[in-house]
């Protein structure tokens, strides 16, 4: 049986570089292959950031939505 | 612990050597009076100036009387910018690369009142040479400020296919090698060049302008010498153009070694993992080298290595007055935070760099460890 993908979130609102993604890589290492991570940040930085450590941790970035209050929604996918 | 120094932050502002140190002091001994009057002193430093012009047009390979001297690098891309902006009446868009320099970027928009054009770069920063094809078709477009070689990326531009698309289309090329002269041969295609003493060992404060006899240009303020209001100061002038002759000196030989070490940086760099190398690791300035470093803060980063003796740049948003990382890393999708560039001068050794990895290695160890970041890899 194919196990159930998970869909997690990091809120890293109000938090600056590298601190979202720190907090990212945290939840990653605690997720599975096929799992997405959003990011919700308000640091223009991780806009560059979420993209560069899904490529160098050899993991998908799916995409970016601006959310409510001027904060970005950054998505990546675990391989 | 011993007080020694590796200075490694040398882009924009290497160490004087003796030699342009004496020429400061031989600059103000002669060359204190105002060389546009008419006295045997203004005679004098009037000469000094005229020399140092024309070795200066000799390494930039412009003529003479079309080299200018300004305040500052950032003053001379200013004054081309808005010159040559100027002389193309009815012409207000400023095409610009996505790694140009934030002063070339205000500049343009404070001239044009809007913001430049920007032409996307591919990931070792190279522009994309159709992007600029369809961007200079608009007949709007006034000029290309474009760079020569990247002063974080270290990446040399093709400028002469780039002078190719811009000089077809009746654009002037204005070329930024505020990070290059000095350091590589000077660039032949362009059509208005700015350079920076500062960069290769000459004082601050002076900066240089050279143009195409073809190049129009129009002043923009109302004194005669556009280019240096109240005149240049004759010491600087003197100075930064004997520092030029001294690195012009050893520069194929200098350029090889230089080039070696960075290559030795970005191995061993390369080699730690969740460590983000970039630039062009071929077409590069031989002296300059950026890595970004997961999970470290950029702040931290440069104030541990100054407390161990090595003093280093970064384009990171935590170690800048703005809240934005460096425009950039950003337009090659490099890392932003952990950020560290280096700039090597000739008094740089091998022995230096090697210490410098090593304690680069164990800092960026300790601060992921201490910011509880996860194993990479």
């Amino acid at each position: 049986m194919r196990p159930q993908l998970a869909e997690l979130n990091v809120d890293a609102r109000g938090q600056v570089c590298p601190l979202p993604i720190i907090a990212l890589a945290r939840v990653a290492a605690g997720a599975s292959s096929g799992d997405t991570i959003t990011v919700e940040c308000t640091d223009v930085a991780a806009r560059v950031d979420v993209p560069a450590w899904a490529r160098m941790t050899g993991n998908d970035f799916v995409g970016e939505t601006e959310t409510d209050g001027g904060a970005f929604a950054l998505t990546v996918r675990l391989r | 612990m011993s007080p020694s120094r590796t200075f490694l932050d040398a882009g924009g502002s290497a160490p004087l050597t003796q030699r342009t140190r004496d020429a400061l002091v031989a600059g103000f001994a002669e060359g204190w009076a105002d060389p546009d009057r008419v006295s045997s002193e203004a005679r004098r430093a009037r000469s000094l100036v005229d020399g140092s012009r024309e070795a200066m047009a000799d390494a930039l390979g412009a003529r003479t009387e079309d080299v200018h001297f300004t305040s500052s690098g950032v003053a001379g891309l200013e004054r081309v910018i808005a010159g040559v902006w100027t002389a193309r009446r009815g012409r207000e868009e400023v095409v610009v690369s996505a790694v140009e320099r934030d002063a070339t970027v205000h500049a343009a928009q404070f001239v044009a009142g809007r913001a430049p054009r920007e032409i996307r770069v591919d990931a070792l920063g190279h522009i994309d040479r159709d992007d600029l094809a369809v961007a200079l078709d608009d007949p709007a477009v006034a000029l290309a400020a474009i760079q020569h070689a990247n002063h974080e990326l270290g990446t040399v531009q093709d400028l002469a296919a780039i002078h190719e698309l811009t000089a077809a289309r009746g654009v002037p090329l204005v070329v930024d090698a505020t990070s290059s002269i000095g350091h590589i041969a000077s660039p032949e295609s362009w059509d208005a060049l700015a350079a920076n003493p500062a960069d290769w060992g000459g004082p601050s404060g002076i900066g240089v302008i050279a143009l195409r006899p073809g190049t129009r240009w129009l002043p923009a303020w109302p004194e005669g010498d556009d280019w240096a209001p109240g005149g240049v100061s004759v010491p600087l002038v003197l100075a930064a153009t004997v520092a030029l002759q001294e690195r012009l000196e050893n520069a194929d030989s200098e350029a090889t070694r230089l080039a070696d070490l960075i290559d030795v940086v970005r191995a061993r760099m390369r080699a730690v993992p969740g460590i983000d190398v970039v630039g062009d690791p071929e077409r590069r300035l031989p002296h300059v080298v950026t890595f970004s470093c997961l999970y470290v803060d950029g702040e931290a980063l440069l104030s541990r290595l100054d407390r161990e003796g090595f003093a280093v740049g970064s384009g990171s948003a935590c170690t800048t007055s703005s809240l934005e990382p460096s425009r950039v890393l950003a337009a090659v999708g490099a890392l932003t935070h952990g950020n560290v560039r280096i700039a090597l001068h000739p008094g740089i050794t091998s022995d230096d760099v090697d210490r410098f990895v090593d304690a680069a290695t164990r800092v960026i160890e300790d601060l992921r460890s201490e910011a509880g970041a996860p194993a990479i890899g």
